[in-house]
């Protein structure tokens, strides 16, 4: 087991987000969280990166509990975050953030993980030498996964990647998540709104309501279920969903 | 007022009328009271007697001044547009560092190698470029903070004054010369930055600018009040002047000194042009440093910290760490500074560290555009040059200081310099520099 959180609450000031969170990754899975807004997703996500910490509960990552760890100390145990809004670092060059997630890497490793990336996303080599922040949202966030993946993690956390884009680059975000887990063996951890999409490409999902998760299977069963089917698809994905499916 | 020069507005001239009219009439009701009545004495008693052209001069003065303003605000701000424009179209190829600021760069070192040469006989141009000096390396200095980590810091002052006094009382009650002192003094004044990096270390932006605008003063109160460390508002007089690597600038005398081991003829100008080549040479050390340091990861991750501290923790970064690094060499830089203004000065007291000086140096970074080394210089240049220029305007001179600083702002937002040098290059083919 890669990641395991058992009974997890958390709290922000005097509300109360996440009552009693248990969730599960196995190396090598897809395992994607959905839920509507402000069900606790980002929460969840951000408690497992220490802000806010767990009220109580258990993380266990690869066989340690980081439950009490400071956010930077989570993230050297080989754990990347690809956060939601992506938050580059505007004001510094595209290679410069890629620099910046390579922070804790030997130096020796730079050049070729670079390149892997560039290989990943050819659109940041043409963009090396530009300020981050007049890339478009699509390339943003496309900035955002290599600069985690220049980590080397062993794990990777991927907060609302689809959020705020245009279709082809959500089409595009999935392609690459289902690459990096299907070719590089990465294990993912997949926070979304857009439902449909995330759970064709996970082997697995939960549903969080209201902080509390209300349904678990593979990707497949929740896509076929009706309560999500219901919740989640229909509505504002229903169009989409329809003839994709 | 300030709502009204805030407010948004229309451009046309009938716009701009409008605008216009609604500030003269504020002039007006104001100037009423103030102009536009006056209390005389009347063998003995007062009267109240009215001024009613001057108020008129006044409102006048208001309407076609707020006119012109408007008018000039209206150009910067289109031309500026039109820049902006054509800045996004360059945005869009490479950005490479444009030639002509380094050449500004070279430049602006070979006039001030060459300056004390040809100004030997004037010791006011030197005096005065020595003081430049000072605010250059301040602002290098603070730009670590502000420019580069992003934490507003308004009591900058107060590491300037940690290495001045180190530095007067390791002198008067240690007799210490000016280089040994100079390297504690730094650690004393970078152990100040933590002192106050410490507890400020979740703070951000105005909370944070209010506390260490606190500091600033904290530090200038204890020495007016501490009169047994500091002697109090008396300040430490006849601190040691630095010597040319042990030889005193000093008349002739028994031991050897400066013009007498080189066989010159003894003047004052000597140690003026000596301490302008020491400050030219602590200043350049302090360029050297900083810009070594923003192309560590250290110095990038200063940067990162500026720009996302929450990515920042999640790529494993330690901010507390980094700010503190940075908060420690910020105020060793300063530090150092202050060493050498006591060094010039001979005679420190808190007047010379009071709050107006960290504005006057945050201004610096600020005008100058965050994190710009070359911008720092320039906007040194004009805001301690224009003081003095301004000297022939008597009581005129601040509000002339003033009106600049605005005009910077309005034409140049970002500062004078606001391109950020990138700290790494790829070339085409693959190899890093």
């Amino acid at each position: 087991m890669m990641l395991q959180l058992s009974g997890v609450h958390a709290h922000y000031g005097a509300i109360h987000a996440l009552h009693g969170v248990d969730l599960a990754v196995q190396v090598g899975e897809v395992v994607t969280l959905i839920g509507a807004n402000g069900a606790g997703k980002s929460t969840l996500m951000m408690t497992l990166f220490g802000q806010p910490r767990a009220s109580s509960g258990r993380i266990v990552f690869d066989g340690e509990d980081i439950t009490a760890l400071p956010t930077h100390e989570i993230a050297r145990r080989g754990i990347a975050l690809v956060p939601e809004g992506r938050r580059i670092f505007p004001r510094m060059t595209v290679i410069e953030n890629l620099q910046m997630g390579a922070v804790l890497g030997e130096e020796s490793n730079f050049d070729v993980d670079l390149k892997r990336m560039y290989a990943l996303f050819p659109i940041l080599e043409e963009r090396s030498t530009q300020r981050a922040g007049t890339l478009s949202g699509g390339e943003q966030q496309m900035l955002a996964i290599a600069r985690a993946l220049m980590s080397r993690p062993q794990l990777l956390l991927l907060d609302e990647p689809s959020l705020g884009l245009a279709p082809l680059y959500i089409k595009k975000i999935f392609q690459i998540v289902r690459e990096l887990n299907r070719e590089h063996g990465m294990t993912i951890l997949l926070v979304e709104q857009n439902a449909h999409h995330a759970l064709r490409v996970a082997h697995r999902g939960y549903v969080l309501q209201h902080g509390q998760i209300v349904l678990s299977g593979s990707g497949r069963e929740l896509l076929a279920n009706p309560e999500v089917h219901a919740a989640y698809l229909e509505g504002g994905h229903a169009a989409a969903a329809r003839p994709a499916a | 007022m300030t709502a009204l020069v805030l407010a948004p507005h229309g451009t046309s001239p009938a716009d701009r009328l409008k605008d216009a009219a609604a500030v003269a009439f504020i002039a007006l009701l104001l100037g009423i009271p103030m102009i536009g009545l006056l209390t005389v004495d009347q063998g003995g008693a007062l009267r109240v007697a009215t001024r009613w052209p001057t108020l008129f001069a006044f409102v006048a003065i208001c309407f076609t001044g707020r006119l012109i303003l408007r008018l000039a605000i209206d150009r910067l701000r289109a031309a500026k547009q039109a820049r902006e424009r054509s800045d996004v179209e360059l945005a869009a190829a490479d950005r490479t560092a444009s030639p002509w600021l380094t050449w500004i760069g070279w430049a602006a070192l070979g006039v001030a190698l060459a300056l004390p040469m040809v100004f030997s006989e004037n010791r006011y141009v030197v005096d005065t470029a020595t003081t430049v000096l000072i605010y250059v390396m301040l602002g290098w200095g603070l730009n670590v903070v502000v420019g580069l980590a992003g934490l507003l810091d308004l009591g900058y002052v107060a590491f300037y004054a940690v290495g001045a006094y180190t530095y007067g009382l390791l002198s008067t009650q240690f007799g210490w010369g000016f280089w040994q002192a100079l390297p504690v003094a730094g650690a004393i004044a970078a152990s100040f930055g933590i002192l106050l990096g410490w507890p400020t270390l979740r703070l951000r932006g105005d909370y944070l600018a209010i506390v260490t605008l606190g500091f600033g003063e904290i530090i200038r109160i204890i020495l007016v009040n501490w009169t047994e460390l500091s002697g109090g508002p008396n300040g430490i007089a006849s601190i040691a002047r630095p010597s040319f690597f042990g030889l005193p600038f000093k008349p002739p005398g028994d031991e050897a000194t400066f013009a007498s081991f080189f066989g010159l003829e003894y003047s004052t100008n000597h140690r003026i042009v000596f301490l302008y080549y020491l400050i030219l040479a602590l200043a350049l050390l302090t360029n050297l440093f900083v810009s070594r340091m923003r192309t560590l990861p250290i110095g990038r991750a200063w940067e990162a910290i500026r720009e996302d501290e929450i990515a920042c923790k999640a790529m494993g970064i330690n901010a507390r760490n980094v700010k503190l690094s940075a908060f420690a060499i910020g105020a060793m830089l300063g530090g150092f500074a202050g060493v050498f203004f006591a060094a010039r000065q001979g005679f420190i007291s808190p007047e010379s560290f009071t709050f107006n000086e960290s504005a006057i140096i945050l201004a610096i970074v600020v005008l100058g555009g965050m994190g710009s080394q070359l911008g720092v210089v320039l906007a040194s240049l004009v805001l301690v040059l224009l003081p003095e220029l301004g000297r022939d305007f008597a009581e005129y001179r601040m509000l002339l200081f003033g009106a600049a600083m605005i005009l910077i702002m309005v034409w140049k937002p970002g500062g004078i310099l606001s391109h950020r040098e990138p700290t790494l290059r790829y070339r085409a083919n693959g190899g890093r520099r």
